[in-house]
């Protein structure tokens, strides 16, 4: 009777003690991650707005409808976006394997220097783009105290479109270099130093190595960098939000010169509640976030292996 | 890659001079390493001098470069005029049980898709990976109703519940187990009669720790950082610290001693962790680039 028991537990512990261990996460996740996005697609074909009680109306595409072709300043805020996601995404990669190419090298105090270099993507976003909103000042910031030191002029960084986009590209790409070097330096290390010492008895300089072996040699890690960067870029929220802190700082500068796709769902979804309206600014910037991913892993995909 | 190596070396070139070994770094590989350095400590470096300034040296010119005596006196006005010190238990709570529940789930299950067979097994760890690219940032307007249903808005469970598992963390530990751990050793746990659960517990979570605690420090870290759905889901009345800083800059203070002292502190946390646990979250990043 007893060994019956233990047979059957055993039994059963086989078969579906492994499901119990899954579902946790399947659970989880599918309650307050899918679902809600899903949901997102539903909610934006309503008139809703928390404003006026929870009242819904089905209106099928007329939030897009509206968005794409009556609403300039979502225009502006996805030209915005994919603008930060260039100047960001780009130099992010290349200043990496750059950095990777420094580290990979028999350093005396390795782990000091590769701590150095994750050292800002530890840091939070809020208290970094506070210190940077300082240092980018108008008035008694030290960036344009050093450039009035060499002689250039002051630039009202949150005042221009372009100075501004440079500013807020500056932050992230200071946050994550330090990252994807490190991911770089990785799979720099697994080159076997031989394929350097036949390129070199070739005659092949530093330059044509680190171009035709090192970067060939990277391409799935660089695939990858760029992949997740575009990720992380094309939905900036905090930087655009506090590098002009204050009231309205939801419409990302006065002329909404750097208000990005995130904050522009930002702006409708929690400052005007229109809970439909942000839910379609969502969605459709997951099609943008796909599209330009696609395009992105493209492009890294047409790195040389020859 | 082979074309290099094909092309045959140009006759009339000189021989190389020197046959340096590849990897010995140059002064100048330090320099600019040094030069890297300095500008990724700077911000953190800055927000130090700002906070250890009287509020007027913030506008003087030309600028002060060099930390100030004044550090405590502004960490201790935080704390009087503002509700840092609730912000700072907040994201503790937050982060800490995000941690714990990450790891306790990802760890289960990663010893499941890693060493157990059931069927579906490869279909759902794919489902796994594919969740990973799921942008459900972009959820929170139902995510936000859901919460409001519930009554947890402005309530910092709202923050902690959709952070419980992460896919990276589950894919993370699968990855593990499968190197790390060893079939003998759990065929034999089983012919001692051992069910998967002692299992789990005996043999898989003791070898689990090195990757479960570099998984547990990127969790901590991510969750004391998370910004939007705080922002979203909170109220000023009871913040984390990242909202508390959000709501700090938004102010109508000219008094950026305060803000930046507030924002040194609260970076204190992650700084400490980083200094720890520095070396292994190097390797936890550079062990996760290997695997791709």
């Amino acid at each position: 009777m007893k060994t019956d028991w233990r047979e059957r537990r055993h039994r059963w512990d086989i078969r579906y003690a492994p499901y119990a261990y899954i579902a946790p996460y399947f659970l989880l996740f599918s309650v307050f991650g899918l679902f809600p996005l899903l949901y997102t697609a539903w909610v934006s074909m309503q008139d809703r707005n928390l404003l006026d009680g929870d009242a819904a109306t089905f209106i099928g595409l007329d939030n897009y409808v509206e968005l794409l072709t009556a609403d300039p300043y979502f225009w502006n805020a996805m030209g915005n976006t994919l603008s930060l996601w260039l100047l960001t995404t780009v130099p992010q990669i290349l200043f990496a394997l750059g950095i990777a190419q420094l580290l990979n090298r028999r350093l005396r105090g390795r782990t000091f220097f590769r701590m150095g270099v994750l050292l800002p993507n530890i840091t939070s976003v809020a208290a970094v783009t506070i210190v940077f909103a300082q240092l980018f000042g108008r008035d008694f910031g030290l960036i344009n105290w050093a450039l009035e030191l060499f002689g250039a002029g002051r630039i009202d960084w949150q005042a221009g479109t372009a100075s501004s986009h440079t500013a807020i590209a500056a932050m992230v790409v200071w946050r994550w270099t330090g990252y994807h070097a490190l991911i770089f330096l990785a799979s720099m290390q697994a080159i076997p130093t031989s394929v350097y010492e036949a390129a070199r008895l070739d005659g092949a300089n530093g330059w044509q190595q680190f171009w035709r072996i090192t970067v060939p040699m990277l391409r799935p890690q660089i695939i990858f960098s760029t992949v997740i960067a575009t990720a992380g870029n094309m939905r900036l929220l905090a930087e655009p939000l506090l590098f002009n802190p204050g009231a309205g700082a939801e419409t990302g500068g006065s002329d909404r010169q750097f208000q990005t796709a995130a904050l522009y769902l930002y702006e409708h979804g929690f400052k005007k509640f229109d809970f439909g309206y942000a839910s379609a600014i969502a969605w459709l910037l997951v099609i943008a976030t796909v599209l330009i991913t696609g395009l992105s892993y493209l492009a890294a995909r047409r790195i040389r292996t020859d | 890659m082979t074309s290099v190596l094909e092309r045959p070396a140009p006759v009339a070139s000189p021989p190389p001079k020197r046959r340096r070994t590849l990897r010995l770094p140059g002064p100048w590989t330090y320099a600019a390493l040094i030069a890297v350095l300095a500008g990724s400590a700077f911000p953190v470096y800055w927000s130090l001098v700002v906070s250890s300034q009287t509020p007027d040296k913030v506008t003087s010119v030309p600028p002060v470069l060099v930390p100030g005596g004044n550090l405590f006196a502004n960490i201790s006005r935080v704390f009087d005029q503002t509700d840092f010190a609730l912000a700072m238990m907040n994201s503790l709570i937050v982060s800490g049980t995000i941690t714990v529940s990450v790891v306790f789930f990802s760890t289960l299950a990663g010893f499941a898709f890693a060493k157990l067979r059931f069927r579906g097994r490869s279909a759902l760890m794919l489902l796994v990976v594919a969740t990973q690219a799921v942008p459900t940032e972009l959820g929170v307007i139902p995510l936000y109703m859901m919460m409001s249903d519930l009554g947890w808005a402005s309530e910092i469970h709202a923050v902690i519940v959709p952070g419980l598992v992460t896919a990276f963390g589950v894919f993370f530990m699968r990855q593990y187990f499968e190197r790390a751990v060893p079939d003998e050793l759990l065929e034999a746990g089983r012919m001692d009669g051992c069910s998967s659960l002692r299992l789990y517990w005996h043999v898989v979570l003791p070898a689990a720790r090195p990757a479960a605690a570099v998984l547990g420090l990127f969790t901590f870290m991510q969750a004391w950082n998370d910004f939007f759905w705080p922002l979203v889901v909170l109220t000023p009345e009871n913040p984390t610290v990242q909202y508390a800083l959000n709501t700090l800059a938004s102010g109508y203070t000219t008094d950026y001693t305060l803000v930046l002292t507030a924002a040194t502190i609260g970076t204190v946390p992650v700084l400490a962790v980083f200094l720890l646990f520095g070396r292994q979250i190097v390797g936890g990043i550079m062990q996760g680039a290997l695997k791709g």
